[in-house]
């Protein structure tokens, strides 16, 4: 197994993991790692297609990537904060107002 | 030799991110968060993306998972936030979908490395930095400024969201941004 | 092989070097702590043990060592345990990227001995790790240290301790937006994100202070910020948090957290040197002097620095936790962005018209100053014309 092939494993590897414990997990915290989780294993594998092709331009997408990444974080984590306070719970499965 | 540490970097990503689903307490769920962070750091080292890796290290584990950390004490959810995971169907579900989408993915990660694909780039002697700033400077300035614009509204609508009705913000909510 | 061999011996001789160095600087360092909160408060401070107090660190390191270590039964245990090491070790590796003198040139006695079994023709860099990313990776460890400071304070299962680790992850998040900032703009200047390279640019006396008295500023308040240390030590103010962070810990894994602190402290100040004060160089000086008197030179400034953080802790009383918000976002940050922005347009100015470095400098430092000046008169008199209206009100 070339090295190479390593890293697209482990990035698929980390992204089912992702999946997974998004579908699975009740904390909405967690399920918030999950979702870094599978943005790093697209980081993975942008960085390692980049050094196969011999371009940098797939790095360059790992800072957007991570930049969206911030974003992102400090909205969910201000938006489950924000549930808390309402709900006192930070279980998903008791967020399901939309539902009805 | 090298192989060897891609093997080993990997393998902690992978129990790293398995931690994360099976602990139940949260604050251990972050912590092996790190660890993948640490291990995919490696990752980007050995292939020569040290830039990367640095910023992988300042961003994630020095900024997100501390931020993580810091909802979660603010929260302090104690017992209560130990939750154990989904039972039933839905656990079912999710080992379903995910060994599904391993298979998928793998399959693909199968063929496209046996083919063997482009030949890897020589380790040039270039400064890596410059030459990342300079792609990042021509080629994708739009998208940067693009990016800076989704920053500014994150920041705008976390302050938008967090805002208590009637007295506005006070300083201790103030630094969940 | 063999040569790798070699590298990897004299990388790690020179780390183990570097660990035991900061490792000794502690001790003298919390004397020194002692004698000068002593001095400054017109008293004498530990003078018994040994001459002027010298060996009271040994005494109590003694102590520390044959105390017993309780662990509290509400705890959790691994991470109760863990939480000093975290906080120590990002604090030992950060020095690993320090050129603390120059290069040993390679017809001196030592650098004869490592060059003849070694590779380096042009001399031995005394730095353990010469990475392309350098400060980078300085700022990627020392933005760890918030760990061990956020696992003590949750693992504790105290809520003292679980304030004392939120505020300083909060503080630790605001405050490195501006020590990043404000090394951007020395990053600009130099064009590299290297240490040593930083350094050899400032030889010659043109010191990084010079052209960037604001910067400087700047990363020495935000520095301070996260090392945790007074005026900015609210995670572990005795007078609202009992110990903070630290309450439950004793004996030794105390004794780590304090040694956590200053080793904090000194590789602090060693970076304040490498990217402001000039490193080991000194007027061009270094270029004649032998390698290990640069060493001496760079050792001298940083302990020039540790004093300066003395004279901080004992002069300055503690931030309240809204103005220590207050000054990150609402001061240092804005400061920092304009700095970079100012400093950007100095060194366009410099390299489209022409016009010398220094000057184009120089003026955006002035005008910073001035803008910041501006500002806080502007403020003065709107605060001073509303509190003389509401008067007239009342």
């Amino acid at each position: 197994m070339s090295d190479f092939a390593i890293c697209l494993a482990v990035s698929a590897a980390l992204f089912t993991l992702g999946v997974v414990g998004v579908l699975v997990k009740r904390n909405a915290i967690v399920v918030f790692m999950c979702i870094e989780l599978m943005l790093n294993a697209a980081n993975l594998a942008f960085v390692t297609f980049s050094r196969q092709h011999g371009t940098v331009d797939g790095q360059i997408f790992v800072f957007f990537v991570m930049a969206i990444a911030a974003a992102e974080v400090a909205i969910g984590l201000s938006i489950i904060v924000t549930v808390f306070r309402n709900r006192a719970s930070i279980n998903v499965d008791d967020v399901t107002m939309l539902r009805r | 030799m090298e192989t060897l540490l891609y093997l080993v970097f990997g393998l902690v990503a992978l129990v790293g991110g398995v931690l994360v689903i099976v602990n139940r307490n949260p604050v251990y769920s972050a912590l092996s968060l790190v660890l993948t962070m640490f291990a995919v750091s490696a990752l980007y080292i050995l292939q020569q993306a040290y830039f990367v890796a640095a910023v992988q290290i300042v961003v994630y584990a020095g900024a997100i998972v501390v931020l993580f950390l810091f909802v979660i004490m603010l929260l302090n959810l104690g017992d209560q936030g130990n939750l154990p995971a989904a039972s039933g169907t839905r656990r079912f579900v999710g080992a379903l979908l995910g060994v599904t989408f391993a298979g998928i993915v793998g399959a693909v990660v199968w063929e496209y490395a046996s083919t063997a694909g482009p030949a890897a780039a020589a380790a040039g002697d270039i400064d890596h930095t410059k030459s990342l700033a300079r792609v990042l400077f021509q080629n994708y300035l739009l998208p940067f400024e693009v990016v800076s614009i989704v920053l500014l509204a994150a920041l705008v609508g976390v302050l938008a969201l967090i805002r208590t009705h009637g007295r506005g913000l006070d300083s201790s909510e103030a630094d969940n941004v | 092989m063999s040569t790798l061999l070699i590298q990897i011996v004299v990388a790690l001789a020179k780390a183990l070097f570097i660990i035991l160095l900061v490792l000794t600087a502690v001790p003298i360092l919390v004397w020194a702590e002692r004698r000068v909160s002593a001095w400054m408060q017109d008293r004498h401070g530990p003078n018994r043990v040994g001459p002027a107090g010298l060996l009271q660190p040994i005494a109590d390191g003694i102590k520390f060592l044959t105390k017993e270590v309780l662990i509290p039964a509400h705890v959790d245990r691994k991470l109760y345990l863990a939480a000093p090491v975290i906080l120590l070790v990002p604090s030992l590796m950060t020095g690993a990227i320090i050129p603390w003198s120059k290069p040993i040139p390679a017809d001196s006695a030592l650098g004869g001995l490592l060059s003849a079994v070694n590779w380096a023709p042009d001399g031995i860099p005394f730095q353990v790790a010469q990475i392309n990313v350098g400060v980078l990776y300085f700022f990627a460890m020392a933005s760890l240290a918030v760990y061990g400071i956020i696992l003590a304070g949750w693992a504790s299962n105290n809520k003292y301790t679980l304030l004392g680790g939120l505020r300083a992850s909060a503080q630790v998040i605001s405050y490195e937006l501006s020590l990043g900032l404000a090394i951007l703009s020395v990053l600009l200047i130099v064009g590299t994100l290297q240490l040593n390279t930083i350094v050899e640019w400032q030889a010659g006396g043109m010191w990084m202070v010079f052209a960037q008295p604001v910067t400087w500023v700047i990363f020495t308040i935000a520095a301070l910020a996260e090392t945790n240390r007074a005026p900015f030590d609210l995670a572990e103010c005795e007078q609202e948090l009992v110990g903070g962070y630290h309450t439950e810990y004793s004996g030794m894994t105390f004794a780590t957290f304090f040694l956590a602190e200053y080793a904090n402290m000194t590789m602090s100040a060693a970076l304040n040197v490498c990217l402001f004060w000039g490193g080991y160089t000194f007027f061009g000086l270094e270029q004649i002097l032998p390698w290990w008197i640069t060493f001496g030179i760079f050792l001298a400034k940083v302990a020039a620095f540790l004093f300066l953080f003395l004279l901080i802790r004992w002069t300055f009383p503690r931030f309240r936790y809204d103005q220590l918000m207050r000054l990150g976002w609402k001061m240092l940050l804005p400061l920092a962005l304009g700095n970079v922005v100012l400093t950007a347009l100095g060194l366009a100015a410099h390299e489209m018209w022409g016009v010398p470095l220094w000057p184009a400098l120089i003026v955006g430092q002035v005008a910073l100053i001035g803008g910041v000046a501006l500002v806080s008169v502007m403020r003065t008199k709107a605060e001073s014309a509303g509190s003389a209206e509401s008067q007239a009100r009342a």
